[in-house]
């Protein structure tokens, strides 16, 4: 491959993985940190691209509308968790197969209900940014992937931000490390883990709305993104922030490369071939616990 | 044994007497469900790995078959050995790679599969790539008035066959090891189950029996497109049907696909498909919720007995 090709691939790759960064963040709180099968996790991000949409049909600028549904998504979030937990986390041997089915089951309605309400065709957004594209030296860069890059970059070290330095923050990296223990401090741990998916639901929001702005969607699109997602959150080193960020790039570049020298089609094999490739050699990640 | 002699017979008597052919259409579908919910719950209810991607094992089982069928018109039994082999190959690699860990990699891993299955066989020409491919029916055997009613017995043998095998499990060391390994998968080991040799065995019969039901699928549609093939429908029936039955035997996954499989068949035909498949989804939360034992777990509940022995 030519050098200026590889080059351009691997740019294409950072804007891209940035994305997916944003993409996984929320299963990195849910899976990672609160050991939750959140195998529904992309079936909201779509579910959060649709709201924008719905909200873009109003003349919501997307990015805002991503802002508005984050407070929604967060309480579904925290239903959902307490619901998850009651029925679930309490029960016995069979508790992890029937989760796990569980949610498969939410992911699957999810996105049925979403083929009834809005078809299978596909949906996109439009906004000043979406569209145009910006020059770097001999580069064409579009303007839609930049934003993308900037909000997820924002995102990311908002949260390893929130993570660290907030009271809530520290709670909720505390519950993930020893839930006894919490609870031997006095704080309720099924509260803060409610709390954190709650979280990890409202990034779907603005995640979804960066999904939406990318390309267009439909309601198919978050099978595409379980291994993504998944990719990233096992590679990232299971609860890690910054090393979601840097997984997410790492599975940028790699894709970037592989469809520049294969084509479009092996795209989506690149994520699990990479996960199934990490889970051999260092499934703690790049920076797990 | 004599039971299954039984099925079979009444099989070949429904062929000799019922005149309507959508009734052996239908209930091909539902034969090739219990083979699929049994297959499934092999690895799942007995081991307690969910398997979200019985599509790919059963369009594995099909393209075999029209590979077989596109390079020298292979007869019928050596397309569902041929399937059997591929599928129960490809569960023992995702086995392999995958059932050291924790149950929900074994599950990505899973789902990963069927991305990377379906994406090999659309780019593969030879077995008709993205357009599909129409497949021929050969001529009925002498006993049958047509080739479906054929494919409509030999789907009730490899039913048979999938429950004896699962029955066979069930009540086996293999069975028991499984069992342990569902419960408590740390303890298991500790007492010297040979945990990853046991679900590797699991893994690989699962996934060639999912082969086996999907080797007559060209035959029997004569034609076969990447999408059909590989349809979520498939996952997901897999899924809820064993845990609507009930997992922890091989009564169940049966119940559950003729309860389900039946049911679909008449939300298709009556209301939309659509429809059918978001009924799928929320009776199998339902289920997953409420009724973790599923029809047998009730059965035994109202029954009066302790829901303990297992």
């Amino acid at each position: 491959m030519p050098p200026e090709l590889l080059i351009e691939a691997i740019i294409a790759g950072l804007l891209l993985g940035c994305f997916y960064a944003a993409m996984s963040i929320g299963l990195s709180v849910a899976f990672g940190l609160l050991d939750v099968p959140h195998i529904a996790h992309p079936a909201f991000l779509v579910l959060g691209a649709y709201g924008v949409y719905l909200l873009g049909q109003q003349g919501v600028d997307p990015l805002l509308a991503g802002a508005l549904l984050m407070p929604v998504f967060f309480l579904v979030g925290l239903s959902l968790y307490r619901f998850y937990h009651a029925v679930f986390e309490r029960r016995g041997s069979d508790a992890g197969l029937r989760g796990l089915a569980f949610f498969f089951g939410v992911a699957f309605i999810v996105e049925v209900a979403l083929i009834l309400a809005f078809g299978v065709d596909q949906r996109m957004v439009d906004a000043p940014y979406i569209g145009d594209s910006v020059r770097l030296a001999d580069m064409r860069l579009p303007t839609r992937m930049l934003v993308a890059f900037a909000v997820a970059l924002t995102l990311t070290v908002g949260l390893s931000l929130y993570l660290s330095r907030t009271f809530t923050g520290r709670a909720i990296k505390a519950v993930a490390q020893d839930q006894t223990a919490l609870a031997l401090m006095g704080a309720d741990p099924i509260r803060v883990k409610q709390w954190a998916f709650g979280i990890a639901m409202g990034t779907c929001a603005l995640a979804g709305a960066l999904l939406i702005i990318v390309g267009p969607v439909e309601p198919g699109l978050g099978r595409l993104y379980i291994g993504r997602t998944f990719c990233v959150a096992v590679l990232a080193g299971l609860g890690s922030m910054p090393g979601t960020l840097a997984a997410g790039l790492i599975l940028g570049v790699a894709e970037s490369v592989v469809l520049t020298s294969f084509g479009a089609s092996w795209a989506p094999a690149v994520a699990f071939g990479l996960l199934l490739l990490v889970l051999a050699v260092r499934p703690a990640g790049l920076f797990g616990r | 044994m004599a039971g299954a002699v039984a099925v079979v017979f009444a099989a070949l008597l429904l062929t000799r007497t019922v005149g309507n052919e959508y009734v052996f259409f239908a209930g091909y579908v539902v034969l090739q469900f219990v083979v699929l919910a049994t297959a499934w719950n092999i690895l799942g209810g007995y081991a307690g790995y969910v398997n979200f991607g019985s599509g790919a094992f059963f369009a594995a089982g099909a393209y075999t078959s029209v590979a077989l069928i596109q390079a020298f018109e292979a007869p019928l039994l050596v397309q569902v050995l041929a399937a059997a082999a591929v599928a129960g190959a490809m569960g023992f690699l995702v086995g392999a790679l995958t059932l050291r860990l924790r149950g929900i990699f074994f599950s990505i891993a899973t789902v990963a599969i069927a991305v990377i299955c379906e994406t090999v066989v659309i780019n593969w020409s030879f077995v008709g790539g993205a357009r599909g491919i129409a497949i021929f029916q050969p001529e009925a055997p002498a006993a049958f008035v047509s080739y479906n009613r054929m494919l409509f017995v030999a789907m009730t043998c490899f039913a048979v066959l999938a429950v004896g095998l699962a029955r066979f499990v069930e009540s086996s060391w293999i069975g028991r090891g499984l069992r342990a390994i569902r419960d408590n998968e740390e303890a298991a080991e500790s007492v010297g189950v040979p945990t990853l040799r046991l679900k590797l065995v699991a893994a690989t019969l699962s996934g060639a029996l999912m082969g086996v039901a999907g080797a007559p699928f060209p035959l029997y549609m004569s034609f076969i497109e990447p999408v059909s093939a590989f349809s979520l429908n498939y996952a997901v029936s897999a899924l809820a049907m064993p845990l609507i039955g009930g997992t922890a035997s091989w009564l169940g996954p049966v119940i559950g696909a003729v309860l389900l499989g039946t049911a679909q068949q008449v939300v298709t035909v009556t209301v939309s498909s659509e429809l059918n498949v978001l009924v799928v989804g929320l009776v199998l939360v339902g289920f997953v919720v409420a009724a973790p034992q599923g029809i047998l777990g009730l059965a035994q509940r109202l029954s009066g007995r302790g829901g303990a022995s297992r």
